[in-house]
């Protein structure tokens, strides 16, 4: 399925501009005369099997900002397409799978609703710039354009943020950590709750399973049952297997970071001082962790311990969560499905999609917010006070 | 007359002053470290409390803050190990008064099961297979099954049913129980547990502390308390590295008081009151429980096994209609009936007259009778004589004997309608007024009222009713759409009960069923919540998990509900937990950083006074709202039978929301509170 998808988008991103060669550069002579040597390559296939395969990896350094790699708003709007495609299908493949299809909408419709929710944040704080340089005498309605290219604007920067954190990509088309505060937060935030909002491809659903296990075993106990999810009790086993999981995060994210923000050596990496040093190491970690990629640019990551560490975080952040994930699937697949009844917790209804919604916020928002609020909120807070750093 | 103990009040000094004696006693780290969310708030309470000490005798530290942080973080621990202690207390109350009747006994131990030399023995002191002479007036030492006599027995102790049953050596009525007091006639018991595991010994057990175990469910909550409780030990102390890179010192009594608040101390601290309560709810439904396990099984009980007879029917059959023949008015018949039955003190007879006089609405003739002929096995008919009427009523063949009508000689009207009687499971019973053939009054076994509305509740609850019957199949079917049971099982053996239940469990369902005889102990033993009748034989009471003292088999429904009731209070209580910090946070954090980050004082919605007051404040709510909830933990969440979408829509509102908003509230309440008394 990827490689015939792969080449249909390549095509079409060659249609929209992007380079598709073997030449490695080609030579142009400049309106000043001077000799300008560009860059070049096979450029569609890449930018296409990245973005369907969830990599992010670009072909340029500056990723999808690269007007090579995202000439047009709508070859955005097709990296977008491509990045949420074959993720989302997996979520409806799921409920395929489980015999229950409602069950991938519900995924679906929780999915779309974080997305919405951090379009949404990331664009208002965006367009709304920064009220330091409307003193300064900037035109507000310009609103905060720092780290984003004129073709895309705020909007298509947020909904490319927001996708790409969402789901583990990592490509961008802006830079993140030129956000303001808030807008910063949000992919940041959307990387720590693990990237389940869709998960990428390979991995990534596992974690919104783990989150509907977890609110199943609380809420459902509310309906005078014990947890059922999908017909299979949640018992005690996948209790600690999800919970195993779910401490995997934090552990590696607030940890890392933690010790970072007392070493001086490690301090020393930072590009900004103030809350945005903070921010820039917590996004590190945070993006290492979940296997993102993209960052908050200004940490000078190539040093032995960021490496180290940050490769630690990589490593903990897929399988030490990958592994009690399958631990929980054995122990699901050998029970015996229990018939659903009216008294069986409903887990394909608008309801349990809003209990899920809520969980994850309230569980993710809870290991992070201290966290959070040090780094990006502080950052907000500051700038509508008049103070940078 | 009954001597079941009243659900004792909330408020009773006999109850809380022991209650907190113990929770000072259940302080004991060894006994805590069963409860991680508790345990982890009394080390940190601990050390806590060392910091004050250092904040005391070195300058520079704040002694007044620290005293107090430490001071309620001892509450948290105390409320939580009170709130346990407060359950035991009403559980071990309801115990006691059982107990009590068992105690200081004495049994009369034979020589030889043949003889009737006894010995005098402490009842404490008797083995299994003991043989023990118990006569008119003395109590019976110990469970145990009648091998020789008969004798009645008054068990008003154990089931508050003032009268006295019999029980005698073989058959389904031989088991007694410790404790109960022979009436009349001597009876021999066979000792079958052994003092220390009788059915109360095991419930008290249950109750006390000592063998409690944690049910599988009470298991895994415990470790989702404990994911989260480390999951905030993580960010708790990660946040002291954090804050390091801002240049803030965070002490140690603040973080503290931010990982208390954070950890679900709340559920944590209530959670085996609650299993606690849930059991004590079970005794005062006269039920006992041999495990707590049991009692979680049943809210996830997806079918109910009930027997017909008793249950669901009144088990006697009772007459619910008049037929009369063409030529004879409806009214006629009833009160030929009614005069036939007058002195019929059958239950039959009398449910015919009930019916006369009630549905048909005839008066009572006040007449004499002439001469009143009773029912004899060879007659098969019984009436009066009155007025010169001679008024029979009986099975159809004498009926018609009497009358001196052949087979052919009967309209068809009459022949159809007792055809109809038997095909739909009831019993016809002619009426002929001397050679004059009346009409048929319809006997049938009649549905108990309000069972239909429960069998439809219990539908909306997801769980499906099946009865259990030894009538034949049209007979059963009759009866099973009447009262509305989901599936039927007619001429039912033993087996056929044991394979339906193992089928059943084989695709994931949970069975409970109800018996009382020996026959029904494979069934009860397989089924997942099995409830024994205490007027069962021993060997049904063995195999069951539960048993109920008032035998009374619908009691099935309220177990189940007991079971929804106490899985909802957990649930609901972890979801309010959880929801709580929130308002936490935002009186924490901004409280931690505002000296460093004045901008974040934007986060101080509640507008809390003083740093310090916010992070004392919600310390305070933190401790007080678990002896706030202990009222709702002991009484359970209201259960209705509503389904499990509107269940969790209204509970997620409750408790969810109310978890969210409720906090911000009482932190602001107690901040106004703790700032204009200037605690700090």
């Amino acid at each position: 399925m990827l490689l015939p998808v792969a080449a249909l988008v390549a095509i079409i991103f060659v249609a929209m501009g992007l380079p598709q060669t073997f030449n490695a550069s080609v030579e142009a002579t400049t309106l000043e005369g001077a000799k300008q040597t560009i860059a070049l390559g096979p450029v569609a296939s890449q930018e296409a099997i990245k973005q369907l395969g969830t990599n992010g990896g670009g072909f340029f350094n500056t990723n999808a900002a690269h007007p090579f790699e995202n000439p047009t708003a709508l070859s955005n709007y097709l990296n977008i397409f491509a990045m949420l495609s074959l993720s989302t299908a997996l979520l409806y493949t799921f409920g395929q799978l489980v015999g229950n299809r409602r069950q991938g909408w519900a995924f679906i419709a929780v999915t779309f609703a974080f997305l919405i929710m951090g379009v949404g944040v990331v664009y208002w704080a965006e367009a709304a710039g920064n009220p330091i340089l409307t003193a300064l005498g900037l035109d507000p309605a310009l609103g905060n354009m720092e780290g984003k290219e004129v073709r895309f604007g705020q909007a298509m920067t947020a909904l490319y943020a927001v996708v790409t954190t969402g789901l583990s990509d990592g490509g961008v088309n802006g830079m993140h950590g030129s956000f303001t505060g808030l807008g910063g937060l949000v992919p940041m935030f959307l990387i720590q709750l693990g990237e389940v909002l869709p998960g990428g491809v390979g991995s990534g659903l596992y974690g919104m399973v783990v989150f509907a296990v977890l609110a199943v075993f609380v809420a459902g106990l509310m309906v005078g049952r014990t947890p059922e999810l999908l017909g299979k009790k949640i018992e005690s086993r996948e209790m600690k297997y999800a919970m195993f999981a779910v401490l995997v995060l934090p552990a590696a994210i607030l940890g890392f970071t933690a010790v970072s923000a007392v070493l001086p050596s490690a301090v020393a990496s930072v590009g900004t001082p103030g809350p945005h040093g903070l921010s820039e190491i917590l996004y590190a970690f945070t993006s290492a962790a979940g296997n993102n990629g993209s960052a908050f640019g200004g940490l000078t990551g190539n040093t032995p311990w960021y490496n180290t560490t940050l490769g630690v975080a990589m490593l903990l952040g897929r399988f030490a969560y990958a592994v009690p994930v399958l631990a929980i699937a054995g122990s699901i697949a050998a029970k015996t499905r229990v018939p659903a009844s009216k008294g069986t917790f409903p887990t394909d209804t608008p309801l349990f999609v809003g209990l899920l919604i809520g969980i994850i916020l309230i569980l993710g928002g809870l290991q992070f917010f201290p966290a959070l609020a040090l780094g990006p909120i502080i950052e907000h807070f500051a700038m509508l006070s008049g103070q940078t750093f | 007359m009954s001597t079941k103990p009243l659900a004792p009040r909330l408020i009773d000094p006999t109850i809380l002053l022991p209650a907190t004696k113990a929770a000072f006693v259940k302080l004991d780290p060894r006994q805590l470290v069963r409860n991680p969310v508790i345990f982890v708030t009394e080390v940190v309470a601990a050390m806590v409390t060392l910091f004050f000490v250092r904040d005391l005798v070195s300058a520079g530290g704040s002694p007044l803050f620290s005293g107090q942080i430490a001071a309620w973080l001892w509450f948290t621990v105390l409320f939580a190990t009170f709130a346990e202690a407060v359950a035991e207390g009403r559980g071990k109350a309801q115990a006691d008064f059982l107990r009590r009747t068992k105690s200081e006994l004495t049994a009369h131990r034979l020589l030889s099961p043949e003889g009737r030399e006894t010995k005098e023995i402490a009842a404490s002191m008797l083995k299994v297979g003991d043989v023990v002479l118990v006569e008119a007036g003395e109590l019976i030492p110990g469970d145990g099954e009648v091998v020789e006599g008969v004798a009645s027995v008054n068990e008003s102790a154990i089931t508050g049913e003032s009268a006295p049953v019999i029980r005698e050596a073989g058959g389904d009525r031989s088991a007694v129980t410790g404790g109960t007091q022979v009436l009349s006639d001597w009876i021999k018991v066979r000792i079958t547990t052994a003092p220390g595991s009788t059915f109360v010994d095991r419930m008290i057990a249950l109750i006390e502390g000592a063998q409690r175990q944690k049910t599988p469910n009470e298991i895994a909550l415990s470790i989702l308390l404990s994911g989260l409780t480390l999951i905030f030990l993580i960010a708790v102390v990660t946040l002291w590295g954090l804050a390091g890179y801002s240049a803030t010192v965070l002490s140690v009594t603040v973080l503290a008081a931010l990982l208390v608040t954070l950890i679900p101390t709340t559920i944590g601290g209530l959670l085996s009151a609650i299993g606690i309560a849930g059991m004590d709810r079970l005794v005062r439904f006269n039920v006992i429980a041999t495990s707590g396990r049991a009692v979680e099984a049943a809210g996830d009980v997806d079918t109910l096994l009930l027997d017909k007879t008793g249950t669901i029917t009144f088990g006697n059959r009772m007459a619910s209609d008049f037929l009369p023949v063409p030529g004879v008015t409806e009214t006629e018949l009833a009160d030929a009936a009614l005069l036939a039955s007058l002195a019929d003190e059958t239950p039959e007879g009398r449910s015919i007259v009930a019916l006369a006089t009630g549905e048909f609405g005839r008066p009572v003739p006040a007449a004499q009778m002439d001469a009143v002929v009773p029912f004899a096995a060879e007659t098969r008919l019984s009436g009066v004589d009155h007025a010169g009427r001679r008024l029979r009523k009986g099975a159809v063949d004498a009926v018609l004997k009497f009358a001196g009508l052949s087979d052919d000689k009967v309209v068809a009207e009459f022949r159809q309608a007792v055809d109809r009687i038997a095909r739909t499971g009831g019993t016809p019973l002619a009426v002929a007024d001397g050679p004059r053939l009346l009409g048929v009054i319809h006997l049938k076994d009649i549905v108990k009222p309000g069972i239909k509305e429960r069998f439809a509740a219990l539908r909306s609850m997801g769980i499906r009713t099946v009865m259990v019957t030894g009538d034949n199949p049209i007979t059963a079917a009759a009866i099973a759409s009447e009262a509305g049971v989901d599936d039927f099982l007619a001429e039912a053996t033993p087996e056929d009960k044991l394979a339906y239940i193992r089928k059943e469990q084989a695709g994931g369902r949970l069975i409970a069923m109800c018996g009382d005889g020996t026959n029904d102990a494979p069934a009860l033993a397989q089924a997942d919540v099995g409830v024994a009748m205490q007027t069962g034989t021993q060997a049904a009471r063995e195999a069951a998990n539960m048993v109920d003292l008032d035998s009374s088999p619908t009691k099935l429904i309220e177990i189940v509900e007991i079971g929804k009731q106490l899985l909802m209070t957990r649930g609901s209580l972890t979801t309010f937990s959880i929801a709580n910090d929130v308002a936490k946070y935002f009186a924490i954090i901004p409280a931690l950083f505002v000296a460093t980050y004045p901008a974040l004082g934007a986060l101080n919605v509640m507008g809390l006074a003083s740093p310090q007051s916010a992070i004392l404040s919600a310390v305070i709510f933190n401790a007080l709202i678990i002896v706030a909830l202990i009222p709702l933990a002991l009484k359970g969440v209201t259960y209705r039978p509503v389904g499990a979408a509107a269940l969790l829509r209204r509970n997620l509102l409750v408790y969810g929301l109310g978890g969210l908003v409720l906090p911000f509230l009482g932190i602001k309440l107690i901040d106004v509170i703790v700032s204009t008394l200037v605690l700090v």
